[in-house]
């Protein structure tokens, strides 16, 4: 008993490090009152479904996902799919990445703004700021 | 406030928790994310685009829809920061005081970023292009052009680059990128094919129908790169000067 939880942890020991991730991205972004760390929690929330997505393309024991013959034309034998990781999660986080950079930089960009208007960014002096 | 928030966050950890066990497990060969299209990505991308590196056929082939509407996301966020932000120099006081402009220089930094700037320009111009045969693309050389113009500003200050790089240029650059990427699916659809259906191209670039896929990922690539290098280093200098491009940091 003891020892199948222990294979039943170790086999799926990728999806435990992004779940932890995720809630302390999550955790960041309900309970802080500053809105530069509720942001700094959307970054970490990110790279924990980054880090869940790369995982699941993973095969054991292959490379990345790049032919091993570069050349262009034909290859003379059948490609091996099981010795290449899955590109598709690649390419999606690959964009994701990209698209995270500049969502952060909006919220930057909204949270300057905030301190602009209301000279604080701690969430309840807001509050407080919109009621006078 | 802290008790609620812990609550929430345990509850969505069992959830979860309760929903990975029927994951597949780590590096099996056989999960259904391996299962469907990833093979023929790999088995028919060399044969159908003469791409080795599938992440790149897939993303500006297989995938090219998705790839040019995440550029456009980056160029509206780049745009939405500067409309937040940007602001005619001088119409109203700053909250917070900029540090007073750096006089003088600092030797050791601006000296080893003039000996570093080239290379990493270089090196950006080789992910860019040899992304078709190794892990890069438009996306990543873009990010690391715009780096080292992002290097520039803080070695030396914002107005040595604006005299290389005006913020006309940056923001026509970003529009650019997203017109070249834009315009290649335009240019197939005036051939005779789909919306970014790169055999088209094979016409006026007298090769192969596969290499004419080659060379329309590489097209359309360089249009993303154009587009991330503009909107990465708009980005720093709103965010860095809080909208008036004076000192920066």
């Amino acid at each position: 008993m003891m020892e199948e939880t222990l294979t039943f942890i170790i086999a799926k020991y990728n999806y435990w490090a992004a779940l932890v991730l995720l809630l302390i991205g999550l955790f960041a972004m309900i309970s802080k009152n500053n809105l530069v760390k509720k942001v700094i929690g959307m970054s970490i929330f990110q790279s924990a479904i980054i880090l869940f997505y790369v995982s699941m393309g993973e095969k054991r024991g292959s490379t990345i996902p790049v032919l091993l013959e570069h050349g262009h034309g034909q290859v003379d034998h059948a490609i091996d799919v099981a010795a290449y990781a899955n590109p598709l999660p690649h390419v999606l986080m690959l964009t994701a990445i990209v698209v995270g950079v500049s969502t952060l930089g909006v919220a930057l960009a909204i949270i300057q703004k905030i301190h602009r208007v209301h000279g604080t960014i701690e969430e309840d002096e807001i509050l407080e700021s919109i009621k006078e | 406030m802290k008790k609620i928030a812990f609550l929430i966050t345990l509850a969505i950890g069992v959830l979860l928790l309760r929903a990975a066990v029927d994951l597949p497990d780590w590096g099996d060969p056989n999960s259904p994310a391996s299962l469907h299209v990833s093979p023929y990505y790999i088995t028919k991308s060399l044969e159908e685009t003469a791409v080795p590196n599938f992440v790149t056929s897939v993303l500006a082939d297989y995938r090219s829809y998705d790839t040019m509407f995440e550029t456009t996301v980056i160029f509206c966020a780049g745009i939405t920061v500067l409309t937040l932000l940007r602001r005619a120099r001088r119409v109203s006081k700053k909250v917070i005081k900029p540090r007073p402009a750096r006089k003088g220089s600092d030797l050791i930094l601006q000296n080893a970023v003039r000996l570093l700037l080239p290379t990493i320009q270089l090196f950006a111009f080789y992910v860019l292009a040899h992304g078709h045969h190794s892990p890069g693309g438009g996306f990543q050389g873009g990010v690391i052009l715009g780096a080292g113009f992002i290097l520039l500003a803080i070695a030396y200050d914002m107005h040595m680059v604006f005299q290389r790089l005006r913020e006309k240029t940056v923001l026509l650059l970003s529009g650019i990128g997203v017109a070249i990427y834009a315009g290649i699916g335009a240019l197939c659809l005036v051939l005779g094919k789909n919306f970014l259906g790169y055999a088209a191209l094979s016409r006026i670039l007298g090769t192969t129908e596969v290499m004419a896929h080659s060379d329309g990922i590489l097209g359309v690539e360089i249009g993303v790169a154009i587009t991330v290098l503009a909107i990465m280093f708009s980005l720093y200098i709103d965010l860095a000067s809080g909208g008036d491009l004076d000192e920066g940091l």
